[in-house]
């Protein structure tokens, strides 16, 4: 099928996953509150109405995603007519998809306990996903600066109310308020962003913006300006140092399940949409944004990896780290060529996999709720639970890129794109970080198997669900394929970046 | 017209930025933030005097999305004031902030 945006009807085509998703989602969200997922009749002990788990309708969101992705693969036989149409339909968008449906998807099954000990709503919980997940997919099919803002919002508006879903807890609570304020101060950033390149280049369509620039019609000034503060509002969405000061503490405070997803997918969505912007439409500038991005990138690494040494809640330290990978991830996008592209993909599956992974296991460690979160408690649990423990090392030493693992290759793969850009410097600052990282990342491995826990009986009420058990042996089996066998997926990485335009690799040895 | 747009935009969105830095009032906070997003609108309006019309249609999401972002964010508030019986943002130091 070939798809004519001259025909207002093909959007609807080029759309149908991100509508078959919201639709989804208000089925899911309206059978949560029909049936016998009603509100029970008898308030519980602090007035609140009652759920059962819902586990029903976490089978029915997950079906949903299922879904979605038929009609993703089917957009792989739809080809457009010219590559300036507000909604891209490339490989590029397809692959990040897949990561987030993926990552949406682990995050339904590791949540399933979750939201019954807790006594969440479980339809408005799935919901909220499903909608995030729509939202991430239209930053990645967008091609228009305003297209990718109403999808950062939908993302972000669902992700403000997942981190405050936990309403009986103050924590939760507390988080929420500070996602917010600081993530509608950044969206202002963006939005102002957006306006000024829109003045300097006459159009927010992506490829006009691109070619915009290249010729040399845009006015400096503004341009400039433009590009500046579209830079903050995304440093903010992957928590760039120094714009990362919300990230631990809103991990911290977010239910379980919620930081899982928000630290792998939601700062997936924000590196492709950062991507597609800087490569494709801010290319013709890059000598002017190059340095900026090359300090952002080596002072995320190193600032992340440093604080993460000092970390003793688990969740806190996973937060840092998440905030180092991001730095890792801008080395990528400091490259800026046809490599570094791929590698990013590769390592954002990579990272959602072993990320979504790490936290199911701290997720049953903690009981399914919000305790045992410090590093103590995991003291003798390799030894209690040993399928557990197995998973969680297997997480850990792929979140510190051992060999075997598909961090690792991720790892590789960002060097390859870093060396074709010859950032020299910016990769051995990687390898250094990386190698300061595993301290912390095999510390918690050292508690499980080395130290025994001070009770006995201490990991006995530690459980694994059967959905949680699914997720687990997926991710693991993931990463160590991608550890073993990554060309296949690299190649349908270097596929799917193939036309996204770039010419930033040509310019070589450009030093900050 | 369109550059004292852009100074008076540029006017309103620092005013914003402020507010937020400098104020310790939930509520005022997400206030400055909207007084951001309305001076985008301002820059939008002024801009669409040279590039065209879709500058105003742009007004019209940014309005949309900011109304969404509000219902939201008062939500999240009045949740916390349950809480805390507070919406100053220093008194909440569950997490270091």
């Amino acid at each position: 099928m070939t798809l004519d945006f001259s025909r207002q009807l093909h959007y609807f085509w080029a759309l149908l996953p991100e509508i078959v998703l919201c639709s989804w989602a208000m089925v899911v969200l309206v059978a949560g509150v029909s049936g016998s997922h009603a509100p029970g009749r008898v308030p519980d002990d602090n007035g609140d109405p009652t759920f059962d788990g819902g586990a029903s309708l976490g089978w029915l969101s997950l079906a949903g995603v299922l879904l979605v992705a038929l009609f993703n693969g089917w957009l792989y036989s739809v080809h457009e007519v010219d590559q300036t149409g507000m909604i891209a339909v490339d490989g590029f968008r397809l692959f990040a998809n897949w990561i987030f449906l993926g990552a949406a998807a682990l995050t339904i099954l590791i949540s399933f306990s979750y939201v019954r000990r807790q006594r969440l709503q479980a339809g408005e919980f799935y919901a909220l996903i499903l909608l995030a997940t729509s939202g991430m997919m239209f930053m990645a099919a967008a091609r228009d600066l305003m297209v990718i803002f109403l999808g950062l919002e939908v993302m972000s508006i669902a992700v403000y109310a997942l981190t405050g879903f936990n309403r009986r807890d103050r924590k939760s609570a507390e988080a929420g308020l500070k996602y917010f304020l600081l993530g509608a101060f950044s969206t202002g950033f963006f939005l102002y962003g957006i306006a000024l390149t829109y003045g300097a280049t006459g159009s927010t369509n992506i490829a006009l913006i691109g070619a915009a620039v290249a010729g040399g019609g845009a006015s400096d000034g503004l341009l400039t300006v433009g590009v500046a503060l579209l830079l903050i509002g995304f440093a903010f969405k992957v928590s760039a140092v120094p714009f990362h000061m919300w990230t631990p503490d809103v991990y911290e405070g977010a239910p379980g399940p919620v930081t899982a997803f928000m630290s792998a997918a939601v700062k997936a969505a924000a590196f492709v949409a950062f991507m597609r912007v800087f490569l494709v439409g801010f290319d013709g500038v890059y000598e002017a944004w190059y340095p900026v991005m090359w300090w952002l990138a080596a002072i995320t690494m190193v600032a992340a990896n440093l604080i993460a040494l000092v970390q003793s809640n688990v969740k806190r330290m996973l937060a840092y780290s998440s905030i180092a990978h991001a730095g890792y991830l801008l080395v990528a996008l400091t490259a800026a060529n046809q490599t570094a592209a791929a590698g990013l993909l590769f390592y954002l599956l990579v990272y959602t996999v072993m990320n979504m992974g790490a936290f199911a296991v701290v997720l049953s460690v903690s009981h399914q709720s919000e305790e045992r979160l410090q590093i103590e408690d995991y003291a003798g649990f390799g030894w209690a639970q040993p399928l557990l423990g197995v998973f969680l090392t297997v997480f850990l030493l792929s979140l510190a890129g051992f060999p075997g693992t598909g961090g690792f290759m991720g790892k590789i793969f960002l060097l390859q794109g870093a060396a074709d850009s010859q950032l020299w410097a910016l990769s051995i600052i990687l390898v250094l970080t990386t190698v300061a990282s595993y301290w912390y990342y095999l510390r918690v491995a050292w508690f499980m198997w080395m130290k025994d826990a001070g009770t006995p009986g201490h990991h006995d009420q530690v459980e694994a669900p059967f959905a949680l058990r699914v997720a687990l042996f997926a991710s693991v089996a993931i990463i160590l394929y991608l550890g073993v066998f990554p060309s296949g997926v690299l190649s349908f990485a270097q596929a799917s970046v193939a036309g996204l335009g770039s010419v930033g690799g040509s310019l070589l040895g450009v030093g900050p | 017209m369109i550059t004292e747009g852009l100074i008076l935009s540029a006017i309103l969105f620092v005013i914003g930025t402020f507010g937020v830095l400098i104020r310790r009032n939930a509520i005022i906070m997400f206030l400055c933030i909207e007084l951001q997003l309305n001076a985008v609108n301002v820059a939008f309006v002024a801009l669409s005097r040279s590039v065209g019309i879709d500058g105003q249609i742009f007004v019209f999401f940014v309005m949309t999305v900011a109304a969404a972002e509000a219902a939201v964010g008062l939500a999240i508030i009045i949740s916390i004031f349950r809480h805390y019986e507070t919406v100053n943002v220093d008194n909440f130091n569950l997490l270091k902030w």
